[in-house]
């Protein structure tokens, strides 16, 4: 049960989108970021959500993986519109019952607001978590932080410590599963009761967890000492990142992206006037 | 074969937090480079400590121990010089899951040789190569948690022939492994002896591994009791049993049948030649009957 889990949400392939430099995805996922918040008229976010789309075709990740991931914030975006429909003031009343009154200045943010959260995901989903391996991020974000190591912040050590970390999520990920099974068999009762008790049996599931994960981080800091690892001073790396084509490309896009937004925030158009 | 590579004398050691209770004492031997070294005993007779020392990892009480004609005692010894005695010393533990350190396969190889600041076609070239070696080329791009525990012991392995060693250390690397994997990996340890004239010291209490090797060590309260042939060793069967170590089943039968009065050669430790060695006795028996 507890291997159904997928690390990361990594999507093999070999789209403009894969191809790219993770550094520059970052960086792109932030611009992008920006972009998305820099929208304000109806023409922008029409604009906005057409890119987007246009962004997960390229990508050829199939819509419904993306929209599963949406799933989750569910309640988040059904929230923020509740809010915004109710709570917003402004010229045009269009329903009135008792204390609820209902503007279509309202309707109109609710819109945009989930407009604006779906790309937001779905934009970042598709630049990061989907057509970026983890350790390619792990690999990139070290890269572009490098600047930091000058003021001695340790940059290498934290990268090392994500590959680390992602290597061994599968391993105790069956660990855990194997003791559960093995503390189920000594007739520990891991799924009944309250919540309390539920969690005050987990405790014979995570002490020798635990302690497992100790055990197996001294073994591979010996192993790693005597594949002679001392640091990130004087290591090459077998994968140098570079600027390619794809990056152009992405950047290209990004920057008429972004001034399509910033330009037709300018259009003059308002259906709802 | 005639040259030392790794000399030890006097070796002492102990743990610091455990009372000071001695695991080695007044260790001397002379490994010769190309040699396929077996050292064998049971759990706590000190094996795996040895094996620690030839490569720095932990560092002895007392003696010395040359590497390469490198004293690595000596506590003079720069970084450079102690990542080139690891280098040249490489080891592989007895958890697979446990030394391999990136979520790829190919990363994973390329680790050592990254740390050793070698230029990237390079670590391309050796990374391509090792993997050829140990047979795991098609696994490359893969995730090492998605395979086999033999598998995974090849891909450790290529990590460390990536660093191009010049002896590798298998403290009991096949022990977590099912038989097969640990075929496997005998096999692959046995083709990197034989094929690259690697010094291999392999640390087992396995005696079908020990079979293989051109001189078994046997390792008893931190001393080394014997030093021999796997067949002068194996011939010492009341001595090994007393240690609480076995014989090869083949060698057993063997002995019982040349103390039960038959006339077998010495030095019959795999089925194969115990098989055709008794059958040959029979042969001459009846022969000699009729």
């Amino acid at each position: 049960m507890l291997k159904d889990i997928t690390l990361g949400q990594y999507f093999p392939g070999d789209s403009v989108f894969h191809r790219a430099d993770p550094r520059a995805k970052i960086i792109l996922g932030i611009v992008f970021i920006v972009a998305v918040f820099l929208a304000d008229s109806p023409l922008s976010y029409a604009f906005l959500l057409l890119s987007t789309v246009l962004m997960i075709a390229v990508s050829r990740i199939p819509f419904k993986t993306v929209l599963r991931s949406m799933r989750a914030l569910i309640f988040i975006i059904i929230f923020t519109s509740v809010i915004n429909i109710f709570w917003t003031r402004g010229e045009h009343l269009i329903f009135e019952w008792k204390f609820i009154h209902i503007y279509r200045e309202g309707l109109t943010f609710a819109a945009y607001m989930v407009i604006r959260i779906t790309c937001l995901l779905c934009g970042t989903g598709v630049m990061l978590s989907y057509t970026t391996s983890p350790i390619a991020l792990t690999d990139g974000l070290e890269q572009l932080l490098s600047p930091l190591k000058k003021i001695k912040l340790p940059v290498h050590e934290f990268s090392m410590m994500m590959t680390i970390a992602l290597r061994f999520i599968p391993t105790l990920i069956e660990e855990t599963d194997k003791i559960m099974s093995a503390q189920r068999s000594r007739g520990a009762d891991l799924s009944s009761g309250g919540l309390i008790r539920r969690a005050k049996a987990l405790i014979p599931v995570l002490i020798p967890l635990f302690v497992s994960a100790f055990r197996r981080a001294d073994d591979l800091a010996v192993a790693m000492e005597c594949r002679c690892y001392h640091g990130g001073e004087g290591r090459t790396r077998m994968n140098k990142l570079h600027f390619g084509l794809a990056d152009l490309a992405l950047t290209l896009a990004f920057a008429a992206f972004t001034a399509g937004i910033v330009l037709l925030n300018k259009v003059p158009l308002n259906v709802f006037n | 074969m005639a040259e030392t590579f790794i000399r030890t004398e006097g070796l002492c050691f102990s743990y610091k937090d455990d009372e000071g209770r001695p695991i080695l004492h007044n260790i001397n031997i002379d490994i010769k480079r190309g040699e396929f070294l077996c050292i064998l005993g049971r759990n706590g007779s000190g094996k795996s400590t040895f094996a620690k020392l030839l490569n720095m990892i932990l560092t002895p009480d007392a003696g010395k121990i040359y590497v390469d004609g490198v004293d690595i005692t000596d506590p003079g010894l720069t970084e450079e010089q102690i990542m080139e005695v690891r280098r040249k010393v490489g080891m592989v533990f007895q958890n697979p899951d446990n030394q391999l350190v990136a979520t790829i396969v190919e990363e994973d190889v390329a680790f050592g040789p990254e740390n050793m600041g070698v230029p990237s076609d390079e670590i391309r070239e050796r990374v391509d190569r090792a993997l050829e070696t140990v047979g795991m080329t098609e696994y490359a791009r893969h995730s090492p948690s998605r395979l086999s525990g033999g598998q995974k012991q090849r891909i450790a392995i290529a990590g460390i022939l990536a660093m191009m060693p010049e002896c590798i250390i298998f403290d009991e690397s096949t022990a977590m492994l099912d038989p097969h994997g640990r075929h496997e990996v005998m096999e692959t340890i046995d083709r990197l002896n034989e094929m690259r004239s690697l010094t291999v010291i392999a640390i087992t209490h396995n005696m079908d591994e020990a079979i293989l090797a051109d001189r078994i060590a046997v390792m008893d309260g931190g001393r080394i009791v014997m030093d021999g042939s796997p067949a002068e060793i194996f011939s010492r069967e009341e001595e090994l049993t007393a240690m609480g170590l076995g014989v090869p089943q083949a060698a057993m039968l063997a002995n019982r049948l040349r103390r039960a009065g038959m006339d077998l050669p010495e030095g019959l430790l795999d089925e194969r030649s115990a098989a055709d060695a008794i059958a040959s006795a029979i042969n001459a028996r009846k022969r000699q009957g009729t």
